[in-house]
């Protein structure tokens, strides 16, 4: 069977299997519909954690990111993982111990205000878009690349599928999906990684491969026989500064930057709302700890694989197409040619493959229709560039093209095509859940209407997360142009608003509503005007000579939840004590049970 | 010993090993992977020079290690407080 019928069918099985779920898991409570009844066990909630958690940008996209950043891609890789550590010791067991369902309802009774819940609100559902509409473009990408559908189809389809298992299983059905989708994810990116290590270092195990010495075997697949025997790193920083670029294991970014980014995003990923309810799920305070232990095991598994798979990936990248004859390019070069994800200019008129620094040409390529080059190449329209450079490549192709690399089966190609899915649908549920529940439960139960039925909520539930679908597929139809640069809001947010307000709820019973407002007010307006600023005001000063101390957009988050920690302190120091009520809130959020 | 006292003493053991247990998580991200990273960088294990295999590999794993550590502290701590659910 050829790779089109095999993508259809792993995909058609996946599919069926999440809408099988789907049934099973209908949810019949608001308590089923926002925690699953409390009832996941701590390990099969590290999985649904980290399905959510991992979307189609880690997996398709991260490999190839590190790859063309090197030694400074490790700031995603620790950034991404380092926040479970915190949410660990800092909020999943407190937040358990509360009991409740949504992080504003939290927000909102431990500060005894209504406006501190509507921020919080607001902040859960700004987050939450800015990275939904993310994940369903990925859906519709995939779909186009593989299935050879237009992307509107693939992102309708992705919907269709979302809004059956979101809506009728709530947090429920989504738990067990993303179970079933973290096992899908995880092989797919496994078997190509294992098998490329194996092929270049001997050693199937890629986080060992990646420091390993080059086989026979290996040298033979790079067409250079003096590699065998090198480390393959050491062959990797060769290959770099023989093209003139720097090093791969050497750090380009400044420090401070990639310091202040690392941060911005541990403490992002502990204060984003679909990663703190999955914690809501378990049966027990010692479960929300276990389970963030689990969480991240998962989450670890793809994360040490994935640098490996950028170093393997980059060196035979270079050692199979630079300097090599168009007409010998490896098949895989030709396959991904015609997605335009990969590009071939030839400047110098030698019909010869040349990588350097710098862009090729101007954007992404554009092909002139039916034409060919010389040599059979697909011809360019672009402006070209007055560097040396030849190639141009999309990051992506780091993943996408590895089961051809290592010369796998069909059937191979077909699972990473569904294991991108999974990871794009698991993470669109379960930030339409923070959607769904921060409307039904925190704005029509919570503020407008407090005598809403327990039947009634539920329906709104339901209908929230049904246009929360219809609206994130609309921005996955219609992408507006800002979407690449909000991500740095969404993490920036979370950390300079949700981080300090709950850590200081937990750990601070003096911490009062008026601290925790201004401390909020002053962390987002700081983050987000620091963003705004540099990405839309004047894009053209975002550079390290125009940043403050050389913090990137990226990092502001950091300087933001600093800010609203000092103020939160301060403010509290000098205006009412909280209630009593709420100081015992707070005192019993910390054991799991006082009275013996 | 009284109830209250007895619960403040909990507290204040959590607090301790959390800030321990932080500051190994910071020690081998931000200063290993990321501050002195150059330094470590001149120590080779195998094909892996120090401060990178520590950014790539080294922070990850040791995160995992300190979460199930701090389960394995608090289950103990619940039971010799007696606030352990059931």
């Amino acid at each position: 069977m050829g790779i089109l019928g095999w993508t259809w069918v792993m995909v058609g099985i996946t599919f069926a299997i999440y809408i099988g779920i789907a049934i099973w898991a209908k949810a019949a409570t608001t308590g089923d519909f926002y925690v699953a009844e409390k009832q996941v066990h701590p390990i099969l909630n590290g999985m649904a954690t980290g399905a959510d958690w991992m979307s189609a940008a880690s997996f398709i996209s991260m490999a190839g990111l590190i790859a063309f950043l090197g030694r400074d891609g490790a700031m995603y890789l620790m950034g991404w993982t380092g926040g479970y550590v915190l949410l660990a010791m800092l909020l999943a067991p407190y937040l358990r111990k509360y009991g409740k369902y949504t992080v504003p309802q939290f927000i909102g009774d431990r500060y005894y205000s209504n406006t501190a819940r509507a921020v919080a609100i607001i902040c859960a559902i700004f987050v939450s878009f800015t990275y939904v509409c993310g994940q369903m473009r990925g859906v519709g990408v995939v779909f186009s690349r593989f299935l050879e559908v237009p992307i509107n189809t693939g992102v309708v389809i992705g919907m269709a599928i979302v809004f059956i298992y979101a809506v009728l299983g709530g947090m429920k059905g989504i738990t067990y999906t993303q179970v079933a989708q973290y096992c899908v994810l995880i092989v797919a990116y496994l078997i190509p990684a294992i098998f490329i290590a194996a092929m270049l270092t001997g050693n199937p195990l890629p986080q060992i491969g990646f420091g390993a010495k080059i086989s026979a075997n290996g040298a033979q697949v790079l067409h250079d026989a003096s590699a065998q025997g090198k480390y393959l790193l050491d062959v990797l920083d060769q290959l770099h500064k023989d093209l003139g670029f720097a090093a791969y294991t050497a750090g380009k970014r400044p420090t401070i930057d990639v310091f202040f980014i690392t941060f911005a995003l541990m403490v992002g990923t502990a204060g984003l709302p679909h990663v703190i309810i999955r914690f809501f799920t378990v049966p027990k305070i010692r479960d929300a700890r276990a389970s963030a232990g689990w969480a991240l095991v998962c989450i670890a598994i793809l994360y040490t694989t994935a640098p490996a798979v950028a170093a393997f990936a980059k060196t035979n990248f270079i050692k199979t197409v630079h300097g090599k004859a168009y007409t010998e390019a490896p098949s895989w070069f030709k396959n991904w040619e015609k997605t335009g994800l990969i590009a071939w200019v030839d400047k110098n008129g030698d019909g010869v493959m040349q990588y350097a620094p710098g862009k090729p040409f101007k954007g992404k390529p554009k092909f002139k229709q039916g034409e060919k080059g010389k040599y059979g190449q697909l011809v360019v329209a672009n402006a070209l560039t007055d560097n040396n450079n030849e190639i141009y490549v999309d990051r992506d192709i780091m993943v996408l093209a590895n089961p051809e690399i290592a010369k796998l089966p069909n059937w191979v190609v077909a699972l990473v095509a569904a294991g991108g899915l999974a990871a794009a649908l698991s993470t669109a549920a379960g930030l339409l859940l923070v959607i769904a529940s921060s409307l039904s439960h925190d704005l029509m139960k919570g503020i407008i209407n407090p005598d809403l039925s327990e039947k009634a909520e539920l329906m709104w539930a339901r209908i929230g997360a049904g246009l929360a679908v219809v609206v994130a597929g609309w921005f996955g139809i219609h992408p507006p142009g800002f979407v690449a640069q909000v991500v740095a809001f969404a993490f920036g947010l979370a950390a300079s608003s949700f981080f300090p307000a709950i850590i200081m709820g937990v750990f601070n019973k003096k911490t009062n509503k008026e601290g925790a407002m201004c401390g909020m007010v002053v962390g987002i307006v700081f983050t987000a005007a620091y963003i705004i600023y540099f990405k839309f005001v004047n894009p053209g000063a975002n550079n390290p000579q125009h940043w403050w101390l050389g913090i990137s957009p990226e990092g502001i988050g950091t300087v933001g939840m600093i800010l609203n920690f000092i103020v939160m302190w301060v403010v509290s120091k000098f205006t009412h004590e909280p209630p009593q009520e709420v100081q015992e809130l707070v005192e019993s959020l910390r054991y799991p049970q006082e009275a013996r | 010993m009284e109830r209250s006292t007895q619960l403040v003493a909990y507290w204040k053991e959590n607090l301790k090993y959390i800030t321990i247990l932080l500051a190994i998580w910071f020690v081998v991200s931000y200063l290993c992977g990321i501050l002195i990273v150059d330094a470590l960088d001149t120590i080779r294990i195998g094909g892996f020079k120090l401060g990178f295999w520590f950014a790539n590999q080294g922070s990850e794993i040791t995160f995992v290690i300190l979460i199930f550590v701090y389960v394995k502290l608090m289950n103990n701590l619940d039971r010799k407080y007696g606030v352990h659910e059931d």
